[in-house]
């Protein structure tokens, strides 16, 4: 890998007694794009804030470029920040407040025009140009604080949930639109939300964060189908969770018993016999077959149907399995295959193909 | 951002430096003794408080007590209706700006025009004795009446503010749900306008109550010895019989009242 | 029917309200000094006012004093206001209770709490001791109004004016001052009012030899009903309204 870009190196940061991260560590290279993950209040923002310059670390250092940005203002880092609340001046035109940057660096005003200009082309501005910040919608505020934050060409452009106030169309085609300018810019965009479907859907690498932890780092299929541990599982995607032992091991499979049915799965050199651990099985994953079609039960948990959701393009459903535990199927609608005729309470057989399962150490 | 922490810790000296230690000051005062020359001696003692209890004392605080009661009473009365009618208006701004301005202007001043008006041969008198109303000009100075107009004419914009801005935020449409369904004019009031502006009703009393307590000079000048209040005692207990140990007393003294008053007006508001 | 009486009923209470103004105001343009008749409009009490150098001085002293306090108290406000508003997260406990017992200590109490004070420190009564204590009781009020307007705004304003480039000054002249210089101009014209109205807590804490006018009105009071001081609580009350006038313009809900 050529060098990062960034080096956080195990940057700590507390307010008021409270700590908000914890020895986090890791790097971002250029001309990605990475996402910080994770529920509110878990530090992202503070991180941005680091990064950003606007506080500085308790302990630990911020390397941009190699060099330590430690003493160094937010005016001299090469990167800008989008703000949630994209914090547009109120009382500036919209030429105006993209203009801002240049006009803080003194830039001659013949020069400001252009590039002002070509940046309000670049994000469908033009005809907005000399309006009242106020009367714009929130997708019109929020081009106008991207095209302020890259009119000077960062290196870095930071983004904090930017998209977090949009209604859900709106939501999609931006995701889309950041995405492409990501992309033509080269610029390295760090981006910040709660919302694993965006994180999934825009990013290069993710860094799934818990209460100033990073808890995985990795691109997003790699968060989705291995994830670390039951934090990470269970905050992207759906899962079921199952509590197993290990029976035994051999040379291809590891045997779990889950509510007392053997169940094959790939071998796995983590867990030995005996050991407690969690097994996740994505939805999608899991077969659901109603009791006639299935002549071999082994490995096959019992249950019976308890709730049918049509989608759409899925049938979700619900199934009561014989020891009680719930779990949610997830079934693609295939028009030849009338195999998804399901009824309530139901019985139906319940698996899923030998190694599309995660093992996860067992926690409390 | 080194220059504006400068300003926080200014901010933090200047009002420990001239709110709380002063304050403290006063504290320690009150337990000393007076002394002709330097004003304070040493030996602490609690006379200072025990003279508040003695029926001299005690007759004063009653009385600031009763008239700043009654003064916060009209001042309710009076802005209430007001403040209702005030809302209702299409031109509330200009209106809201008539009561500002006298809010705004010296109160010293405006209790001076009273002064005019009420006097023995002022406007007032005149007027009634023109129209054959009374023969012989009205006594109204120098009485507790003078006084209590004084403060409700000083402090009646007080009261409005706060219930004004309280009433504002409420949403009519409740009244209008309670007529829907089948609630009376009363019970409308009573039960849903009146305990939704309780806390402006609470604010504009002590509002009131503090400062009417407090003002000496309008008793001073309205009212006479029979007006002689809490903020007279310690005016005259200070600078004219420099005894500053039973003056602090006596704050002191002001300052536990106007707290249970206060205590006790929220409690209360709270309970409900 | 109802609207006549609540009509009737504010027409009372205004009329309450500005008649004893009205006839001071009218009186001090009399020309008679003791009869309570019109006898025609003259301006001779504002003429003898003018040639009251006693007056004169202690008007002059209250203005100084209350555009300095107002000055020094506006800047100071606004300077604190801006550092808590930067830093949202921080709770400043200590200070906003401060602020509180301020602003619920009485001003008798405040008055004779900074006299004490004074005579321990043995700082003489005159114009500094004035000062302070005007400073104290307008600083509250000062945070009080600007900060109600920067509530309104993003905190991210200034960090966003960092984050693009700008220093501090230029954030704070670029950004915030024309954001804020209504609510910075109330303060201060409203603090200049307040100031150069107090009678209480002045009346503790000055001098002999810095006269100002609230107390220099409240002597004559005492003396009597004169229409030369009629006149000056005229000119009196129109120093004040005139600023209230302006934070009125100043301060109406833009649409």
């Amino acid at each position: 890998m050529h060098n990062p870009l960034i080096e956080i190196k195990n940057v700590s940061k507390a307010f008021d007694g409270f700590s908000i991260l914890k020895n986090v560590c890791f790097s971002v290279y250029s001309g990605e794009f990475l996402t910080l993950l994770g529920p509110s209040g878990c530090g992202k923002t503070t991180l941005l804030r680091l990064i950003s310059g606007f506080e500085t670390p308790d302990s630990g250092d911020i390397l941009i470029e190699g060099k330590p940005t430690a003493h160094v203002p937010p005016q001299n880092r090469n990167l800008h920040t989008v703000f949630q609340s994209y914090a547009l001046f109120p009382h500036l035109s919209v030429f105006e407040n993209v203009a801002f940057a240049l006009v803080c660096k003194k830039t001659p005003p013949t020069e400001i025009n252009t590039r002002v200009h070509e940046v309000l082309a670049l994000m469908r501005l033009e005809p907005y140009a000399e309006r009242n910040i106020k009367q714009l919608s929130g997708g019109q505020q929020q081009r106008v604080a991207i095209a302020r934050a890259i009119i000077n060409r960062p290196q870095i452009l930071l983004l904090d949930e930017p998209l977090s106030s949009l209604d859900y169309r709106l939501r999609q085609s931006m995701q889309y639109e950041l995405k492409q300018l990501q992309k033509k810019l080269n610029i390295t965009f760090i981006f910040v939300t709660h919302d694993q479907d965006e994180a999934l859907s825009l990013s290069d690498r993710i860094v799934v964060f818990n209460q100033g932890e990073i808890e995985q780092i990795g691109t997003p299929r790699e968060i989705y189908e291995t994830p670390n541990n039951l934090h990470v599982a269970t905050f992207i995607g759906e899962t079921n969770i199952f509590d197993a032992t290990v029976s035994h091991c051999d040379e291809e499979n590891l045997y779990t018993v889950i509510d007392g049915i053997d169940i094959q799965c790939k071998r796995c050199n983590d867990f030995k016999t005996d050991d407690k651990l969690h097994l996740i099985v994505r939805p999608e994953d899991i077969r659901v077959q109603n009791v006639s079609e299935v002549s071999d039960t082994r490995g096959k948990l019992p249950g019976k149907i308890i709730d049918i959701v049509y989608k759409g393009t899925t049938v979700d459903l619900k199934v009561e399995l014989s020891s009680g535990t719930i779990i949610n199927a997830s079934e693609f609608f295939n028009e030849d295959d009338d195999e998804l005729e399901f009824s309530l309470n139901e019985p139906v057989w319940a698996h899923w193909l030998k190694g599309w399962e995660v093992l996860l150490p067992y926690e409390k | 951002m080194k220059n504006k922490s400068l300003s926080i810790k200014l901010l933090y000296t200047w009002f420990l430096c001239f709110a709380f230690i002063p304050l403290l000051l006063i504290v320690v005062t009150s337990f000393l003794s007076k002394d002709a020359v330097h004003l304070v001696k040493l030996p602490f003692t609690l006379n200072n408080y025990a003279v508040l209890f003695t029926p001299l004392f005690m007759k004063i605080f009653i009385r600031s007590l009763l008239i700043s009661t009654i003064t916060t009473l009209v001042c309710l009365l009076l802005a209430y209706p007001f403040s209702y009618i005030l809302i209702k208006s299409k031109i509330k701004t200009h209106l809201l700006l008539m009561i500002m301005i006298p809010f705004w202007t010296s109160s010293l001043v405006r209790t001076y025009a009273l002064l005019s008006l009420l006097k023995g041969n002022g406007i007032l008198n005149t007027l009634l004795i023109k129209i054959h109303f009374i023969t012989n000009p009205l006594n109204l100075l120098y009485t507790n009446f003078a006084v209590i107009s004084g403060l409700v004419y000083s402090l009646f914009p007080f009261m409005v503010l706060p219930i004004f801005n309280n009433m504002e935020r409420f949403d009519f449409k409740i009244m209008e749900a309670a007529r829907d369904l089948g609630a009376g004019p009363l019970d409308i009031f009573f039960r849903v306008f009146l305990p939704n502006t309780k806390k402006g009703i609470i604010s504009g009393c002590i509002l009131v109550f503090l400062p009417a307590m407090t003002l000496f000079y309008i008793p001073n000048i309205l009212g006479g010895a029979r007006s002689f209040m809490i903020g007279n005692l310690i005016q005259s207990e200070f600078l004219e019989m420099s005894d500053w140990p039973q003056g602090s007393a006596t704050s002191i003294g002001l300052i536990l009242i106007v707290l249970i008053f206060v205590y006790f007006v929220r409690f209360r508001g709270k309970k409900q | 029917m109802k609207s006549k009486i609540q009509r009737l009923y504010l027409f009372i209470i205004y009329f309450l309200l500005y008649f004893p103004i009205l006839i001071l105001v009218i009186f001090s343009v009399n020309k008679t000094k003791y009869s309570l008749v019109w006898h025609g409009f003259s301006s001779q009490w504002y003429q003898v006012l003018l040639n009251d150098v006693e007056i004169w001085s202690a008007f002059f002293n209250s203005a100084v004093l209350g555009i300095t306090a107002s000055c020094i108290a506006t800047g100071l406000g606004l300077l604190g206001c801006m550092h808590l508003f930067i830093h949202p997260h921080k709770k400043f406990r200590s200070l906003r209770n401060l602020l509180l017992l301020l602003i619920i200590i009485p001003d008798i109490v405040l008055g004779i709490s900074l006299l004490v004070f004074f005579n321990v420190t043995n700082l003489p009564l005159g114009f500094v001791s004035l000062l302070i204590a005007h400073i104290t009781f307008c600083l509250p009020f000062v945070i009080l109004t600007i900060e109600s307007r920067l509530q309104t705004l993003d905190p991210n304003l200034y960090f966003c004016a960092l984050d693009l480039g700008a220093s501090q000054m230029a954030a704070l002249s670029k950004i915030f001052l024309p954001l804020l210089w209504p609510a910075i101009l109330s303060a201060a014209l409203l603090s200049f009012t307040i100031s150069f109205d107090d009678v209480v807590t002045s009346y503790f804490v000055s001098g002999s030899d810095f006269s100002i006018l609230p107390l220099t009105i409240y002597s004559l009071v005492r003396s009597g009903v004169t229409p030369e001081l009629n006149a000056l609580c005229t000119i009196t009350l129109i120093i004040s309204i005139i600023p209230i006038l302006i934070v009125h313009k100043l301060t109406r809900k833009k649409t």
